[in-house]
C-alpha cells in the first residue's frame, strides 16, 4: 500500500536510489514509521522481466546515460564512455550482482593503521571498527539470507568451482568453499532456492538471490511508509540559508521538473551519480559542491583492483553452468606485505557467456591468437580477482560542464590510474591465477583485465576529521546535518571484499541512527 | 536473413551476374553471395563489391575455422543497413575497403580479397587497426557475429537456461575428468 506523498510535506525522508543502500534504508525506515520518498532513476523490473540473455539484458537494465573517462586505466582505452557497469532500475545494482557477501577484515578498517604510510595513497582509517559493525554485519546477513552464516547450508559447486577447487588444494590453499552468498540455498524468506541457471549478473529470474528490487523495496511499501518513484532522475539538492537540505528536484517520468520537500535527504545513486550530484547542487553557500567544503566530494574513487583469469583445458568445463560467483578463495585476502603489496585480495568463480567473453576477454583483440582462444569457450574455467585499491585523490569524478546530459546538467567524468600497489597485487594475482588453473592441466591461461567497474567506491568517504572526508561515522555530511549518504560512496577504503554486504549493514545501522536522531528532535 | 533465391531469379541465374571477390564470396548487382550460392544476402547501400571483401575482413579479424560464411555475412549486414540510413557511413565503410585494396595494390595484388594467404592479408588489416574504419568494423563485429544465437552451439554455448529449469537437473557439477 504504498502511500503517495505531498511534494510539498516536509516531513519525508527523501532517498535517492533503491539499489543495496537506498532500497535497504527505505525499508528499513518505513518498517519505523518515518516516512519516505524513494527516487528512482530507473523503471521497475521484476524476475518475469529478466532474460537469461547477456546483451539484451545489458540494454534492459544496464546505466548507459553519457559519461566520460581519463586517466592511464585500460577501461579508458577499451571502454571510454562505460567506466561502470551497473543497473538503472528499482533495485540498482542488486539486480544484476553475483550475491557474494563477505564481511570487512578486522584490520581493513584501520587501513592508515596496519598498512603505514603507502607513497601517493591518501589512506585514512575507517572511523568505525569490526566490533561496532559485528551486530550490523550480523542482521545484514540475517535480512540477506547468506550461505554459510545463520546455519544456512552452503550453495552446491558447480563445475566451474570444481576445477577452482582441485587447483586451489594443490597449491596448498586452505579458504577454499563455495563462498557466503546471499543466493538462497534452501526455499526460504518467500523465494525458492538456487536452481543453477547461470545469468546471476542477468538478474535472478527465479528470485533465489537478494536484490531490494523484490524484497526490501515491496516490502517498504505494504507498510504505506514508502513512496518509490520510479523513473525521476534527482538532479539538485536544495537548502536554505541555515544550510539545512530543504528538498530534492528532480526529473520526472514525462521529463517535467518537480521538487519533493524533505526533512532529510539520503544520497545512493552510487559512487559516480552520488558526488556528481552533490557536486551539481553548488550554491552560494557551498560553492565547490553540496557538503564540499573539505574539497574531498567526488575524490578518493576507487573500484577494486579486479582482474580475471581464464583457463583452457583439453576437456569440456561448461562454465555457464550453475551460480556464477559460488567459489573462493580466501587465502590471499589477508595483509602480507612481504608478496610485495599492501592488502590482499579474494578469487571467485566467474563466466561469461559466450557474447560477454567475446567483449570482455581481451577487448580490442582480433586475429588467430583471440579467435582460437574463444575456439576453446566449452573447455575454460574463470575466477575473478577482487582486491583491495589504494584510495588516491586525484582519481575523482568531476563534471563536464561542456557536455550537459539530457536535463542539461554536466555529466560525469571518471578519472582513473592505478597505484603501484594496485598493480603489483594485480601482478600477483595474475600468477596466483594462472597457476591454479595450471595445477588443473590447463593448456592455455589469459590474464584478463579489468571491465567497467561494478565495485564503485569512495567518492564520499566517511572520515573522523571533517578535512579528510564528507561524512561521519553514520554517512551524515560534516557540513550538513540533515543530509546523509547511504551507499558504497561513504566507504573510506575499499577493503579485499564485495562491497554490498558492507553496504547493507551500514544502511541498516544508519536507518537506526535516523530514527533515534528524529525520535529526539536532532533531525 | 540471408535467401537463397532473390525475387524469383534462380540460383543459377543469380550466380550468372556475379563475379568472384577473393575466395568467400561473389559479388553481383545488389547482392553477395557464396561462391557456390549456398546462401546470399541482399545489398541496399554499399557496393556488393566492397561487402563482398568486408566479409573476407570479418573472418581474418575474427577467424574461426569451423564457422561458415553465412555467420560472417550475418554479422556484417548491419552496416548495409547502417550505410543506407547514413551516407557517412556508407563513405566509411566504402572507403576503408577502398584504402585496404589500395595497400594490397601497392603489393602487387588485385584488391585485399583477392591476397591468398591470411597472413598477407592480417599484415594489412595490422596497418590500420588504429583507423576509424577497422575500429568501426571490429567493434561491431564483437558483438554481431558472438550474439548470434545460431552460432553458439558450434562454440558449445547453450544460452538460456530458465525456461529449462536452469541446470540443477542438467549437468551444472557433472564434470567427470577432474
Amino acid at each position: 500500500m504504498s502511500a503517495p506523498f505531498d511534494l510539498n510535506d516536509e516531513s519525508v525522508v527523501v532517498i535517492i536510489g533503491t539499489g543495496a543502500g537506498g532500497g535497504t534504508l527505505a525499508n528499513e525506515l518505513a518498517q519505523k514509521g518515518v516516512k519516505v520518498v524513494a527516487l528512482e532513476a530507473g523503471g521497475r523490473h521484476l524476475p518475469e522481466d529478466y532474460v537469461n540473455d547477456e546483451w539484451a539484458s545489458f540494454s534492459q537494465l544496464s546505466w548507459l546515460d553519457s559519461r566520460s573517462t581519463s586517466g592511464t586505466w585500460r577501461v579508458a582505452k577499451d571502454f571510454p564512455g562505460l567506466p561502470a557497469w551497473i543497473v538503472k532500475a528499482v533495485g540498482g545494482s542488486t539486480v544484476h550482482w553475483a550475491g557474494a557477501s563477505l564481511r570487512f577484515q578486522p584490520h581493513e578498517w584501520k587501513a592508515r593503521t596496519s598498512y603505514g604510510a603507502v607513497e601517493g595513497a591518501n589512506l585514512i582509517d575507517w572511523p568505525i571498527d569490526a566490533e561496532e559493525m559485528a551486530p550490523w554485519y550480523d542482521a545484514a546477513e540475517k535480512k540477506m539470507g547468506v550461505t554459510n552464516t545463520n546455519g544456512l547450508p552452503p550453495l552446491p559447486g558447480s563445475n566451474n568451482y570444481k576445477v577452482f577447487e582441485k587447483g586451489a588444494r594443490a597449491l596448498g590453499y586452505k579458504e577454499v568453499h563455495t563462498g557466503n552468498m546471499a543466493i538462497n540455498s534452501v526455499d526460504r524468506d518467500g523465494r525458492p532456492p538456487c536452481q543453477q541457471t547461470g545469468f546471476c549478473f542477468q538478474g535472478c529470474k527465479w528470485g533465489a538471490k537478494w536484490s531490494t528490487a523484490y524484497t526490501e523495496i515491496p516490502r517498504g511499501e505494504a507498510t504505506g511508509n514508502l513512496e518509490v518513484r520510479e523513473n525521476a532522475q534527482a538532479l539538485q539538492i536544495e537548502h536554505d540559508a541555515s544550510g539545512k537540505v530543504t528538498g530534492v528536484v528532480y526529473a520526472g517520468p514525462n521529463g517535467a521538473r518537480l521538487r519533493q520537500a524533505a526533512r532529510a535527504v539520503c544520497v545512493a545513486g552510487n559512487s559516480i551519480e552520488s558526488p556528481r550530484l552533490l557536486l551539481n547542487s553548488a550554491s552560494s553557500m557551498f560553492p565547490d559542491g553540496l557538503a564540499n567544503g573539505s574539497g574531498q566530494v567526488g575524490r578518493n574513487y576507487m573500484r577494486h583492483l579486479t582482474a580475471s583469469v581464464y583457463g583452457v583445458f583439453d576437456r569440456p568445463v561448461k562454465m555457464w553452468r550453475g551460480t556464477t560467483m559460488a567459489g573462493i578463495i580466501q587465502d590471499e585476502a589477508r595483509h602480507d606485505p612481504s608478496r610485495g603489496f599492501v592488502g590482499g585480495y579474494e578469487m571467485e568463480t566467474l563466466s561469461l557467456g559466450l557474447p560477454f567473453m567475446a567483449a570482455f576477454l581481451d577487448p580490442g583483440g582480433w586475429g588467430r591468437e583471440f579467435a582460437s582462444a574463444l575456439d576453446g569457450y566449452e573447455n575454460m574455467a574463470g575466477m575473478w580477482i577482487v582486491g583491495e585499491d589504494m584510495p588516491q585523490e586525484s582519481n575523482r569524478i568531476t563534471l563536464n560542464a561542456d557536455a550537459p546530459d539530457q536535463y542539461g546538467l554536466p555529466t560525469p567524468n571518471v578519472h582513473y590510474s592505478d597505484h603501484p600497489n594496485d598493480v603489483a597485487m594485480r601482478d600477483h594475482a595474475f600468477r596466483q591465477g594462472k597457476a591454479i588453473y595450471d595445477a588443473v592441466g590447463a593448456t592455455r591461461t589469459f590474464p584478463t583485465p579489468p571491465y567497467p567497474s561494478t565495485h564503485n567506491l569512495g567518492t564520499l568517504r566517511m572520515s573522523e576529521r571533517a578535512e579528510d572526508g564528507v561524512v561521519n561515522r553514520f554517512g551524515r555530511a560534516h557540513e550538513v546535518n540533515n543530509l546523509f549518504v547511504s551507499d558504497g560512496s561513504q566507504f573510506t577504503t575499499g577493503g579485499a571484499e564485495n562491497p554490498t554486504l558492507t553496504i547493507v549493514a551500514l544502511a541498516i545501522r544508519q536507518a537506526d541512527h535516523i530514527a533515534k536522531e528524529m525520535a529526539a528532535g536532532a533531525l | 536473413m540471408l535467401t537463397l533465391e532473390r525475387r524469383g531469379i534462380s540460383r543459377r541465374a543469380l550466380l550468372s551476374q556475379a563475379a568472384a571477390v577473393g575466395a568467400v564470396a561473389v559479388a553481383g548487382p545488389g547482392f553477395i553471395a557464396a561462391p557456390d550460392a549456398a546462401w546470399a544476402m541482399e545489398t541496399k547501400a554499399v557496393d556488393p563489391k566492397a561487402m563482398a571483401t568486408l566479409l573476407q575482413i570479418a573472418r581474418d579479424i575474427y577467424p574461426h575455422d569451423h564457422v561458415a560464411d553465412r555467420f560472417y555475412a550475418v554479422a556484417i549486414r548491419g552496416h548495409d543497413d547502417a550505410a543506407a540510413e547514413n551516407p557517412a557511413h556508407k563513405a566509411l565503410i566504402e572507403g576503408g575497403v577502398a584504402g585496404l585494396d589500395a595497400l594490397a595494390e601497392a603489393e602487387g595484388a588485385a584488391g585485399y580479397a583477392a591476397v591468398g594467404w591470411e597472413t598477407d592479408r592480417v599484415a594489412l588489416l595490422r596497418k590500420i587497426e588504429d583507423g576509424a574504419f577497422f575500429q568501426t568494423v571490429r567493434g561491431g563485429l564483437v558483438v554481431s557475429l558472438y550474439n548470434q544465437k545460431e552460432l553458439w552451439p558450434l562454440f558449445g554455448y547453450e544460452g538460456e537456461s530458465f525456461s529449462q529449469g536452469g541446470y540443477i537437473d542438467r549437468g551444472f557439477d557433472d564434470i567427470a575428468w577432474l
